[in-house]
């Protein structure tokens, strides 16, 4: 199928008029009859040992149904592990500790109990009254610090894994894990350079920013199956995880996704839902568990910061010889960072024959890090993009040309040892070459111009779907995908275009854990790519048992039917025909049995995504600030399928980037968080924005029915570098830290302030 | 304590009883079944719980429920006159001015009473109108540019 009358089109988001007239059900909008309301007790250390816990006041508080502990939870065995997505495999037991702390916290509002109660003010009042005994531990905050030998241990008994040969390490320590990539004989490469640069390059801990606070509520039916609500990104990824947190059955479980008030890749994890099902089955009665702004902030798991190292060399004509780096990416007091997808994203544009690439995750005395758009992607794209366009600097090449020289191209091996796919980075630096946001000169004083590039894989894993005929002719699509910003209107669109349908005439639903096909969690730009390949598939079945129906009626074979906009007919005579309404009314009707067409792709190879950023700034010498004048992306899709929505992922993601880099970032004193309000951790709002525009190039993956790759990600990922290096012109000085926020610019253009030179752990300036 | 309050929802009278530490949206949401009003940040950062109390633009969580008796409330719920949607929505769902959503019932009701005041706003104007209502999905470049195209369906009806 080559020609869409649907897919391209910017059809109005389906699921938009519940949106707007306020009707979406979101998981703190479930009131269900006799409901009780969680508050969970969270710690006020950043490490300690747990010495006792009472909860004898809080129990006899006159509302209160149940107090529970660690204690209360199923006991996990260390290690045991759970599947993420793919291949991807989870700590339970670390995710128990994070649920609710066993023996020791190691975070600032790690969860030690939680209450249920009849009214919400009756339940904070308990929680006060819990009383927690703690021996306060030594704090470790920093990537750095935490990596010395005389550090505090986040765990005594952790030690270093070597990925490469799978040993651990003799003695203790807070890295988790060691990681190590080459490629080449950088040495000789770094020989051959004509400038070499090296810069070490640090970024705060950020958080994902989604508006709706984590919600979810649990419910134990009369037969003993638990029903679960829940707003999360995948409800099927929630079950796996309570199966292994709770020892319960898959089958005794349903759990059925709520609207989703954003997620980022912070709502991927069963931390909530796990406390909500014990108040549950301890009360008999259905428990509601909203966290609030302050506790999301706090501990629930923002994206990771980092210290990286990179060094480059390049020829005099533009050529890179050689790069080495070394990420160190703070997990939190769990392991897990994200370093291994900043390797490979901070390298992916660019042709490397000579490299190293080595990774630490060290564990710090701060909430568990959970993915955040593009997980890893970010600091290391600040650090690679900052780096190189230092090094065209010191050769004297023009940004643009020099990514131009080293790009990646189609057949390369990624730096993890992935070869490349078709992909459209050439094409995305050649858009940019003839673009008036980058041939317009921009003058005036303290003005400049920033490029950087980003990358992200593209996630695969499975996702499934269901297309069924209607007896009026419509159809009706069932996934078990949650849809995060839009997934349902891309999926109706390719069924509508397979089936030759009007979009008005198709229908989706996300189904519960019960009712619906399988799928992953919905993360990673991976949806509309997956579900491109579902929904084909889908809908050739539906159309082949269509074709086989009408086969019979027109008294011919299956492959001699042509269909048409909604009309089948025999290939060698056209007046033999029976209409696609004539079919759907009688699959319902006695005898003829319905029409159901499934599709469920697994193992999809990554679709590659390319973006390019181009930012013109301007900074007011007096206070440091930054104000962003013009901002143009510039992203291979593949195939927009919606090009507003395209547009709209691309705004989105470049807006967070643009916040992690010149304003977001959590302060610590002594492991605890001092901005956690929506005020002190400060989001961008509109106020302090362009227009974001976005130029689509569409070089299509490799995969997939329509060539189509997922957009979300790669959006936050450029704009680090792309306005530290739009600063640097503008000012002269090359900004190592995030976020460069007025009072880091003001004391580094003057030569002051720490720049990235130490860890400040939020303490801004000088 | 529990105090007894009437107040008007969307043209509609209420008579409740609310708890004095409730605030105007728990009580919307919980005792009124106005689910529309968000809780985004419950100190008044975020703007997801944006509504109209007597006219005047205001975040629900910092009004306590006591202060709102005898007073007229709208909510998102009440924007789409009969059913149809107000040119703001409209222009929203045209101009892709939402994804996840939670935050549109706020934005609708600040974008609203903007153009009800400023029936013709610059994209400054716009900006710091809506620069009380926080988005994280997109940018704000749809939802600008959504209000300025109700503004412009607005002055061709009026």
């Amino acid at each position: 199928m080559a020609e869409y009358s649907v897919i391209g089109t910017s059809l109005a988001k389906v699921d938009a008029p519940e949106r707007v007239t306020g009707k979406a059900t979101y998981g703190a909008d479930l009131d269900l009859p006799g409901m009780l309301w969680a508050k969970l007790v969270r710690s006020p250390h950043a490490h300690a040992r747990i010495k006792r816990i009472d909860t004898s006041r809080a129990k006899a508080l006159p509302g209160v149904k149940a107090v529970i502990t660690a204690h209360d939870l199923p006991s996990l065995p260390k290690g045991a592990t759970a599947p993420l997505v793919g291949e991807v495999s989870i700590d339970m037991s670390a995710i128990r500790e994070i649920v609710m702390a066993s023996d020791k916290v190691r975070y600032h509002g790690q969860v030690v109990a939680a209450v249920a109660a009849t009214d919400p003010f009756i339940a904070e009042e308990a929680a006060g009254l819990v009383d927690v005994a703690y021996e306060p531990l030594p704090v470790v905050e920093g990537v750095l610090q935490a990596m010395q030998s005389d550090a505090p241990l986040v765990h005594e008994d952790l030690h270093t894994l070597e990925e490469a040969t799978q040993e651990r390490s003799d003695q203790p320590s807070n890295v988790s894990t060691h990681m190590v990539y080459t490629r080449g004989d950088v040495e000789a490469g770094f020989a051959a350079a004509d400038a070499v640069v090296e810069k070490t390059y640090t970024t705060q801990m950020v958080h994902q920013g989604y508006l709706e606070p984590q919600a979810c509520a649990a419910r134990v039916e009369p037969n003993g199956r638990v029903t679960l609500w829940t707003s999360a990104q995948g409800h099927f990824t929630v079950r796996t995880q309570l199966v292994t947190l709770l020892g319960l059955p898959a089958s005794q479980l349903k759990v059925v996704p709520m609207e989703i008030g954003g997620g980022f890749g912070g709502k991927a994890l069963a931390l909530f839902e796990p406390t909500a099902i014990v108040l549950a089955q301890k009360t008999s009665r259905p428990v509601k568990l909203v966290v609030s702004r302050e506790e999301v902030l706090r501990a629930t798991g923002p994206g990771a910061p980092a210290v990286i190292t990179v060094k480059a060399g390049a020829t005099q004509d533009g050529k890179i010889t050689a790069l080495t780096t070394t990420m160190r990416y703070d997990a939190g007091a769990f392991p897990g960072s994200p370093v291994a997808r900043g390797l490979l994203v901070g390298l992916a544009p660019y042709k490397l024959d000579n490299m190293v690439a080595e990774g630490f995750d060290v564990l710090t005395n701060k909430p568990r890090v959970q993915a955040y758009r593009a997980p890893g992607g970010t600091p290391a794209a600040f650090a690679v993009e900052a780096l190189m366009d230092a090094l065209a600097d010191e050769i004297g090449v023009d940004p643009l040309a020099f990514r131009q020289k080293n790009a990646a191209e189609e057949g390369d091996t990624l730096p993890l040892g992935m070869p490349l796919n078709r992909i459209g980075l050439t094409e995305v630096l050649k858009q940019i070459e003839a673009h008036p946001c980058w041939t317009t000169p921009l003058e005036g004083p303290y003005r400049g111009r920033g490029l950087a590039l980003g990358y992200w894989i593209g996630g695969s894993f499975t996702s499934s779907a269901e297309v069924k005929i209607n007896p009026d002719a419509t159809a009706s699509i069932f996934v078990g995908t949650v849809d995060l910003t839009g997934t349902r209107t891309t999926i109706s669109q390719m069924v509508a275009d397979e089936l030759q349908l009007d979009p008005q005439d198709i229908t989706i639903t996300v189904g519960d854990t019960d009712s619906a096909p399988f799928a992953d969690l919905s993360g990673g730009s991976r949806i509309t790519y997956t579900m491109s390949a579902a929904a084909h598939q889908a809908s050739q079945d539906v159309l082949t048992q269509l074709k086989e129906r009408a086969a019979e009626k027109l008294k011919v074979s299956a492959d001699e039917v042509e269909y048409q906009a909604k009309r089948f007919w025999a290939k060698d005579d056209a007046q033999n025909e029976v209409s696609l309404a004539e079919l759907a009314r009688e699959s319902v009707a006695w005898g003829s049995g319905p029409i159901i067409g499934k599709g469920s792709p697994t193992r999809m190879q990554p679709a590659h995504a390319y973006a390019a950023h181009v930012a013109d700034v301007e900074i007011d010498p007096e206070t440091g600030k930054v104000t962003i004048l013009r901002y143009t992306c510039f992203q291979d899709v593949g195939k927009a399928i919606n090009p507003t929505q395209v547009e709209g992922q691309i705004q989105g993601g470049a807006v967070q980037g643009i916040g992690w880099a010149l304003n977001e970032e959590y302060i610590f004193d002594n492991g605890e968080l001092k901005n956690a309000s929506l005020l002190d951790y400060r989001c961008p709002v509109a106020l302090d924005l362009p227009m974001i525009e976005t130029v689509l190039t569409e070089v299509p993956a490799s995969e997939g029915p329509y060539g189509l790759r997922g957009v979300g990600e790669v959006p936050i990922v450029p704009p680090g570098a792309a306005l530290a290096n739009a600063i640097y012109r503008a000012t002269g000085t090359r900004l190592y830290e995030l976020p460069m926020n007025p009072e880091r610019i003001f004391w580094a253009t003057r030569g002051n302030g720490t720049n990235g030179s130490h860890e400040t752990n939020g303490s801004g300036g000088a | 304590m529990k105090q007894a309050i009437e107040l008007n929802v969307n043209g509609e009278p209420h008579a409740t009883l609310v708890d004095s530490r409730e605030t105007l949206l728990d009580t919307l949401r919980y005792k009124l079944g106005h689910m529309g009003p968000k809780e985004g940040c419950g100190n008044g950062n975020c703007g997801a719980c944006t509504v109209v109390l007597n006219g005047a633009v205001v975040n629900s969580c910092l009004v306590f429920a006591v202060e709102a008796a005898g007073a007229d409330v709208t909510t998102v719920e009440g924007v789409a006159a009969e059913g149809n949607l107000h040119p703001v929505q409209q222009a929203f769902i045209e101009h892709g001015a939402l994804q996840c959503g939670f935050c549109t019932p706020g934005f609708i009701m600040s974008a609203k009473a903007l153009l009800e005041r400023n029936p013709n706003p610059s994209e400054p104007e716009i900006r710091l109108a809506i620069s009380g209502n926080l988005c994280r999905c997109t940018g704000y470049d749809k939802i600008v540019r959504a209000i300025q195209a109700a503004s412009q369906a607005l002055s061709q009806t009026a």
